[in-house]
């Protein structure tokens, strides 16, 4: 049975008198939901199904399984997700998300960093891109709310995080094994080392179980232990929103400062309109884009809440830089799917010509070998002796680097090829700069220091060349207090249109290098205060 | 090491009884092609063989003759581990009758080949016979050729349950591995 077909008989018709329309159920439109169900009326449409959760496990063999690509593991792909790629670098945007009540955070590790002070002002103080029209202090309320919310497991001990006024609300998972061995060796270069919060229950939480140890926390967590955005999909039904799966937006309708109907397509062909006194469009930093231009009209032609001409433009996503080995001793990886232990030390040494990086030590470095086992042309002994063989021994290290907004680096229409609804599809131009690459071959050289020092004997390096998308999507509707170089002011509401939000990574005008989804939390918090305030 | 019906339990817990999301190797196809792969679903019965779906005692029996083969010697309790398996996995839903079929099409190959069926040859024989078919080159694929099938449901659905299981973890010297809820302890011990 697919997830599409469960539900046959749902009805999809609008909502009467809507206060609120949110287009996109992940997490940003997920917690802007549950915020306001209680005292509004509140229409969530995403355009992908509702997954049953008794389908976990099925989900959790096929990412087990070599003939389940990763995309299929959720159901991406398809004449629905078609897009192309024209910049220098290939972007696979269907590897980097996930359409469906829950969003990608269904398929996401659940790493959540605050950014950093100086990431608000990264033009101030590092004389690169530009600064935020808001600054940590504003955010950091709403990131505590965001711990919260998400149920973050973590600790304080990490000296060079932005300050917090409140513990973490579950403790930190404990380090691993491979932790300690890296300890010794960080010991010795005088790197710290230190926890990482994690989305994940390192106890139960709000209902949801601890963390067991299934080990495929990307692409699936059977358990539930780690966070994803149903959690307040369902809080938000329960307050009395309704939530219509399998509905994608076509296009915003709007008169010069309003937007009155989200007009959205049905299984059965049809199309509706809901209205609404306030819409907040969160469907991630590629579709909130794309449905902004595919709503252009005569009064704005460029596209929707486009008067900057910045929708789309200066797409970003962190890259990743990767050093990895083995030593002549077990360093038991693989039994859970997270890591335990980063180093923040050299992030805030970021100035113009090298950027913030953050630094990770694997507990997964290494084949894991139920994957190996099935594929090879070999079984009994012989395939034994391959996993021992191939297990044991290996240590990684990995990081995420800064990558600058850039004009030539923007998320399009392709006039050639529409999706099943006969949209055009969405063209992503991914180019990511320079900086970028050092910063990546900065990482690689304290990695492949920290790898020396461990006695590693190195086999892999993801640096500059072998590099590639965090599927983190940054930067396409940018907020700027000026409405010539932003779509968004400082509260996530666009400049064109007075009663339109926007809540995504979208609007992060530069990335740093912290994964985005707790500043994409807390965002969308703010932007639930802000709608409630002006309705 | 001895295999248990509580591996087999353990096996079950890492991949659910089959019924659930359809297995069909959906592949994604990307905009620019680039993840496009052949996965043609077939349309039931791909080679024209498998008209018979072999009883539920044949099925065992040939999964657990099989599972001789591909586990490797160490392990004992075979035929329990895999009946326990088997409980949870031949529970009525299409996969489970794909699975039967591809079973039914690799005896019907045994008799043609061989004259007895697959629980009834010699290891050696049950190793040749999944190599005549191919199963040992192709890529698993639910619905696609014998070979592709025979790797999917006969060869890889046996070495996915030994490997998820605690046991069979154990052998490779992890004790809880990927597929297995088997708590936050063990990546925290060093090693025994
Ligand atoms: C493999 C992977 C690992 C990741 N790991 C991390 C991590 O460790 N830490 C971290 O911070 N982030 C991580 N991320 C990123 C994280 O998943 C995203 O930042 C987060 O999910 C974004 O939330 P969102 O609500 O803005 O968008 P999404 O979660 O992408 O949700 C958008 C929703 O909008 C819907 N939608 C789109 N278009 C329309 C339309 N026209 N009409 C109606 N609905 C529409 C989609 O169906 C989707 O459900 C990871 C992502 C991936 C893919
Ligand atoms: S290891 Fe990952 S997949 Fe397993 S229970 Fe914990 S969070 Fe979920």
């Amino acid at each position: 049975m697919s997830a599409g077909d469960a539900n046959r008989d749902v009805d999809r018709s609008p909502v009467a008198n809507a206060n609120v329309c949110v287009v996109g159920a992940g997490p940003a439109g997920a917690l802007v939901a549950d915020r306001l169900a209680a005292d509004h009326d509140v229409v969530v449409l995403d355009a992908g199904p509702r997954f049953d959760p008794a389908d976990r496990l099925a989900r959790q063999e096929r990412a087990i399984r070599p003939s389940s690509d990763r995309p299929d593991v959720w159901d991406v792909g398809g004449e629905r997700d078609a897009h192309a790629n024209s910049g220098e670098w290939f972007y696979p945007l269907n590897h980097a998300r996930v359409k469906g009540v829950g969003g990608s955070t269904l398929h996401w590790q659940g790493m959540v960093m605050r950014l950093h002070e100086d990431d608000f002002n990264s033009e101030t103080e590092r004389g690169v891109g530009p600064d935020w029209p808001i600054d940590y202090a504003d955010l950091r309320p709403y990131y505590a709310e965001a711990e919260k919310e998400l149920g973050v497991a973590g600790a304080s001990d990490n000296p060079y995080a932005p300050p917090r006024e409140e513990p973490h609300p579950m403790p930190a998972f404990e380090p691993s094994y491979s932790d300690s061995l890296f300890a010794e060796a960080c010991e010795e270069l005088g790197i710290d080392m230190h926890s990482v919060p994690n989305a994940r229950n390192s106890e139960a939480y709000d209902d949801r179980s601890a963390c067991v140890g299934y080990g495929t926390c990307q692409p699936v967590c059977p358990a539930g232990a780690k966070y994803d955005a149903t959690v307040h999909v369902d809080r938000a039904e329960e307050r009395g929103a309704t939530v219509i799966d399998r509905a994608p937006v076509q296009r915003l309708e709007h008169d010069a400062d309003r937007v009155t109907a989200a007009v959205y397509a049905t299984p059965d062909g049809e199309e509706h309109r809901q209205t609404a006194d306030a819409f907040v469009v969160a469907c991630g930093g590629v579709e909130t884009p794309r449905l902004l231009l595919l709503s252009e009209s005569d009064r704005y032609p460029d596209g929707l809440a486009n008067s900057s001409g910045t929708v789309g433009k200066f797409f970003m996503d962190h890259l990743f830089a990767g050093v990895g080995g083995t030593l002549d001793e077990p360093t038991r990886q693989n039994h859970v799917g997270f890591y335990t232990s980063a180093c923040d030390q050299f992030y805030d040494e970021a100035d113009e010509s090298v950027g913030p990086f953050k630094l990770e030590f694997f507990n997964y470095a290494g084949p894991s070998p139920v994957e190996q086992a099935l594929t090879g042309d070999d079984w009994g002994d012989d395939l034994l002796a391959r996993l021992r063989d191939g297990y044991g021994t290996h240590v990684a290290m990995g990081g995420l680097v800064e990558q600058l907004p850039r004009a030539d680096s923007y998320v399009g229409l392709d006039p050639d090829r529409t999706d099943d609804r006969g949209n055009p599809v969405p063209e992503i131009h991914w180019n990511v700069g320079d900086r970028a690459l050092r910063t990546i071959e900065r990482a690689n050289e304290v990695q492949r220091a920290v790898l020396e020092a461990l006695g590693a004997e190195i086999e892999w390096v993801a640096g500059p060349d072998a590099t590639g998308p965090a599927y983190h999507h940054m930067g396409t509707t940018r907020m700027s207090a000026d409405p010539d170089a932003g779509v968004v002011d400082a509260d996530c509401r666009t400049h064109d249109l007075d009663n339109c939000w926007i809540a995504s990574s979208s609007v992060f005008p530069t990335s740093g290098a912290m994964n985005p989804t707790l500043t994409i939390a807390a965002l969308a918090l703010r932007v639930a205060d802000d709608v409630r305030e002006r309705l | 090491m001895e295999l248990t019906r509580r591996d087999a339990v353990a096996a079950l817990a890492a991949v659910g009884a089959t019924g659930g999301v359809a297995v069909a190797a959906r592949r994604s196809s990307d905009g620019d092609g680039r993840d496009d792969a052949e996965g043609t679903v077939g349309e039931g019965d791909p080679d024209g063989e498998g008209d018979a779906i072999p009883d539920e005692a044949t099925v065992r029996a040939a999964m657990t003759a099989i599972a001789t083969v591909v586990y490797p010697s160490e392990v004992d309790g075979v035929e329990e581990f895999v009946d326990g398996f088997l409980d949870g996995r031949l529970d009525g839903s299409a996969r489970a009758t794909e699975l039967r079929a591809a079973v039914g099409d690799l005896d019907e190959a045994a008799h043609s080949w061989y004259d007895a069926p697959v629980a009834e040859l010699s290891e050696a024989d049950r190793d040749g016979l999944l190599r005549e078919v191919g199963a040992d080159t192709a890529d698993e694929n639910p619905d696609g050729t014998l070979a592709e099938r025979v790797r999917y449901h006969v060869v890889n659905e046996l070495l996915l349950a030994l490997y998820a299981s605690p046991t069979g973890g154990e052998l490779v010297g992890l004790e809880n591995p990927q597929g297995h809820p088997g708590g936050t302890e063990s990546y925290r011990r060093g090693p025994r």
